[in-house]
């Protein structure tokens, strides 16, 4: 080596800690001198000492020129691309490891691909870190807006980034907000953009920030109704979300008590909607047992008795009608009032044997109000043969019928969970989910309420159904 | 029922839609074209990469203000919590309303744009015409260059669809349930085959879309951010082995971004016909990780399928990689410094990066066991499937105690 300053000391005064292009031209001229990383130390400004105890102007004097035929320095895209971030972590080590690095991949010109290597790894660790500040930057800036003479708003935030990433940053902010006046204040200097050109300023402090903001309060409100009670999983929000920012973030406030009162609210969310109703019985004999302590819905709790279906157990027809009347409800048994004796007639006419089919119904428990001394039917709210399905399905599951005949809205609903219109369901089978075939007609008390012609009608159209059902029973039998 | 008291305040009625839409599980904002403000008269800029502005304690990245427009509905799904007989406060919001919220958000740095969902009003038309109102006026009102992501509603007509997609980044269509006889029995009032056919039609505009741009400059992009949709889990009876086969047959018909797994959780007001236990929340995750399995590691679907137990179901203690490995051990050691990058995907405790850097290391040098820990997670859990220079699991992998030795130690509660 030539250079008589081979065994000198240098120290580099870098003059922003973010100034990666000065250190990037520093250390290609050493690098061209021949000096070796543990000769050159790098100083930021305001960092106390100076490792060689050499004045900034004195060292920078004495730093070496490099000779005219020096070999151009090399480095790789993939280097230049990690020295960028890494050179704004606030490590006071970095622009030694860079250097480092870079007098290695003289010799070594791939040595960045050696992901096992402890430098590289390093130098890659510390990128990512930069990389992670400044996704976090983006994210958890929260602008407060001011109104400022003139009329537009003018939109400041505070942060508190790890690394020095704020000049890197402004970019970011600007292609977001263009056309909005802001600023971004931090304890390392602070970024105002106008809509036109941008500014630097000074290192801030909380206190020159906006405290509040009214359209918090509408962001505080949709993050407590946008989080779920019934899913806590506090681990994966602390690990995207670390304590250190929520200071910062007005929503963060109140994440002690969405906590605390998660498991409540979830256990009220389950109080008030699907109960645990356990296994549901296996036979029918359980079922008929069970239905009587049933208090799923309010109809259970009126003065009534639960009525179970009836037939036999591999009845090839299920008939299925609303809910239990009075008569039903004072003798037990399903379809012995006025629409029974009227459903017997039709079913006899239409060569259906009942005593061959399940009989019962979509609601248990006989739901009415009183007048006088009379109990007045009422139908069953959508809710209530909701609910009351889980014993219909039970009762299926045992049954195993080959069709279902469902005799009214209400019997259809408790199948297919939607109301239909009979007029346009009769006449055409419908698959249920497990396969068995339904078909959908008219209630008989509906020709019980009908006279004239219009009773003559539906009574023809019932009648017609019927044989229907009987033609595809012979079908299925056979 | 309708609410007819005094009109619930902006704030009221937020809390409403916002807790209606909580449901759906997407929040990304990720993968669409690059846009910002610069030369244009709004705010907003998409850069690719989606972010995260703030984590609720359920986990959950907030990235977009998801509401819906209404949580009125004519139909009757079981397992919604806005379905029609569902006993749930009711609330509005006009167009002009949901766009101030968007931008008095974004402008304070709380989001990346929008997510619009409804119920049905009135008709699907209606209502589609509605949310594709909301998107118009924000784009070409305010010149608003955020993310949009529209659900669309599968019974509307195909040109309001059509529209959605000319101002959203992405569209989506909810499949809801794993199985026809599922969706049947829950959603009574959908058709999966109308659900599938506007996914179709989606699919097929989004590919129209992309081809004239790459001809024409100025052609109008249609969802550049692509089509999603969601299932949930846990609702009807279809095992893991169902729902996988679904979500990949999803992903080949659709060209699907990505299928949403929403374990069925416990709604306020819930339908009697719902199952009466929510699946655990772990079994979402082991979906998503199935998933991934299918997406980024060669997993052929009935691969996945083959992880799972005689149920159907995968395993909830391991991770379903690992109960892939533990099946078929004879496909193990891999040797890191020879094998295949197919193989060495294969290896669990391995992940796509680590995958890479093995094959960028190696071309240096053989790789010992320090190197290897060195680029990998866990060392612990990837020994016993690989060799190295200085390293041979001899008799590990017919250990029959294996998956005690790799299998997390700690189990993880079940909230009640």
């Amino acid at each position: 080596m030539q250079n008589v300053a081979v065994a000198s000391h240098y120290a580099v005064h870098l003059p922003a800690p973010d100034d990666f292009a000065f250190w990037r031209e520093r250390a290609r001229g050493l690098v061209q001198c021949d000096v070796p990383p543990d000769r050159v130390a790098w100083v930021e400004p305001g960092a106390t000492g100076d490792l060689f105890g050499d004045s900034p102007a004195r060292s920078e004097r004495r730093l070496p020129v490099p000779p005219a035929e020096a070999p151009p320095v090399r480095a790789s895209q993939r280097f230049l691309a990690v020295a960028r971030s890494a050179a704004l972590h606030s490590d006071p080590a970095r622009f030694g490891l860079l250097y480092r690095v870079l007098w290695r991949l003289q010799r070594y010109p791939r040595l960045m691909e050696d992901k096992a290597d402890i430098e590289v790894r390093r130098l890659e660790e510390l990128a990512k870190s930069v990389r992670r500040d400044a996704h976090k930057m983006h994210a958890f800036v929260r602008f407060r807006e001011v109104e400022e003479e003139g009329g537009m708003p003018h939109f400041v935030a505070w942060f508190e980034p790890d690394h020095h990433i704020l000049r890197a940053e402004a970019g970011f902010f600007m292609r977001r907000f263009a056309n909005m006046r802001w600023s971004i204040l931090t304890p390392r200097g602070s970024i105002h953009w106008d809509g036109e050109s941008m500014h630097e300023g000074p290192p801030a402090r909380r206190g020159d920030a906006p405290s509040g903001d009214p359209v918090e309060d509408l962001w505080r409100a949709y993050y407590a109704s946008i989080f779920n009670p019934a899913r806590l999983k506090v681990g994966a929000m602390l690990s995207e979300m670390p304590k250190k920012y929520w200071k910062n973030l007005p929503e963060a406030a109140l994440i002690p008590q969405l906590i605390a009162g998660a498991q409540a609210r979830e256990a009220r969310m389950v109080a008030s909607g699907s109960r645990d109703r356990g296994e549901r019985p296996a036979t029918l004999e359980g079922i008929g047992t069970a239905i009587h302590a049933c208090r799923m819905c309010p109809i259970g709790e009126l003065d009534n008795r639960a009525v179970m279906g009836e037939g036999p157990l591999a009845a090839p027809l299920m008939i299925i009608g609303e809910q239990p009347g009075d008569q039903e409800d004072h003798t037990g048994r399903p379809f012995v009032g006025p629409a029974g004796e009227l459903l017997d007639d039709y079913l006899q006419a239409a060569g259906i044997d009942r005593r061959q089919a399940y009989v019962t119904n979509a609601v248990k428990h006989f739901k009415f109000t009183w007048k006088g001394k009379h109990r007045l039917h009422q139908s069953p709210g959508a809710k209530e043969i909701d609910t009351c399905r889980w014993w219909l399905e039970a009762e299926r599951a045992i049954v195993k019928p080959r069709l279902v005949l469902a005799l009214g809205a209400s019997a259809a609903r408790g199948l297919l969970g939607k109301t239909v219109s009979i007029t346009r369901a009769r006449g055409t089978p419908m698959r249920l989910d497990d396969g068995t075939e339904l078909w959908v007609t008219a209630h008989p008390s509906y020709l019980l309420r009908l006279d004239g012609e219009a009773r003559e009608e539906q009574a023809r159209l019932f009648a017609a159904d019927l044989a229907a059902v009987r033609e595809r029973l012979g079908e299925l039998a056979g | 029922m309708p609410h007819t008291l005094s009109q619930p305040t902006l704030r009221q009625r937020l809390e409403i839609l916002a807790d209606a839409a909580k449901y759906d599980a997407s929040c990304a904002s990720s993968g669409t074209a690059k846009k910002n403000s610069l030369g244009g008269k709004g705010i907003g800029s998409t850069e690719g990469m989606g972010i995260c502005h703030a984590y609720a304690p359920d986990g959950r990245c907030i990235s977009l203000l998801k509401i819906l427009l209404t949580n009125h509905c004519i139909f009757d799904c079981h397992y919604c919590i806005n379905r029609k007989s569902s006993n749930v406060p009711r609330a509005r919001f006009t167009p002009q309303e949901v766009v101030d919220l968007t931008l008095d958000f974004y402008r304070r740095n709380y989001i990346e744009g929008l997510f619009l969902s409804s119920g049905i009003v009135k008709n699907a038309n209606h209502t589609m015409e509605q949310l594709v109102e909301v998107a118009r006026i924000l784009r070409e009102e305010h010149d608003f260059r955020g993310y949009i992501h529209l659900k669309t509603i599968p019974e509307a007509d195909a040109e309001i669809i059509h529209e959605a997609g000319l101002y959203a980044d992405r569209v989506s269509i909810n499949v809801e349930l794993p199985t026809t006889s599922g969706l049947n029995r829950l959603a009574p009032d959908k058709n999966a085959a109308q659900i599938e056919g506007a996914m179709g039609r989606t699919k097929e505009r989004i590919l129209t879309a992309r081809d004239e741009r790459k001809r024409f400059r100025h052609a109008p992009r249609f969802a550049p951010a692509g089509q999603s949709t969601q299932m949930i889990v846990g609702a009807d009876d279809a095992n893991d082995a169902a729902i996988i086969g679904k979500a990949s047959r999803l992903y080949e018909s659709f060209g699907l971004r990505r299928v949403y797994y929403s374990a069925f959780s416990p709604i306020p007001d819930a339908s009697a016909v719902l199952p009466l236990k929510r699946p655990p929340l772990l079994r979402e995750h082991r979906l998503y990780q199935s998933d991934w399995l299918m997406r980024f590691y060669g997993f052929a679907p009935e691969e996945v399928a083959d992880a799972a137990g005689t149920d159907g179901n995968l395993p909830l203690d391991i991770d379903p990689k690992l109960a892939w490995a533990l099946k078929f051990r004879e496909s193990f050691p891999v040797d890191v410094n020879r094998a295949a990058r197919e193989l060495l995907l294969r290896v669990p405790g391995l992940g796509t990066k680590a995958v890479g850097r093995i094959l960028a290391v190696r071309r240096h040098r053989n790789l010992r066991l320090d190197d290897v820990a060195r680029l990998t997670a866990s060392l612990a859990k990837v020994r016993p499937f690989i060799c190295t220079v200085d390293w041979r699991p001899t008799l590990l992998t017919d250990h029959a105690d294996l998956k005690r030795l790799v299998a997390p130690k700690a189990e993880q509660l079940e909230l009640f």
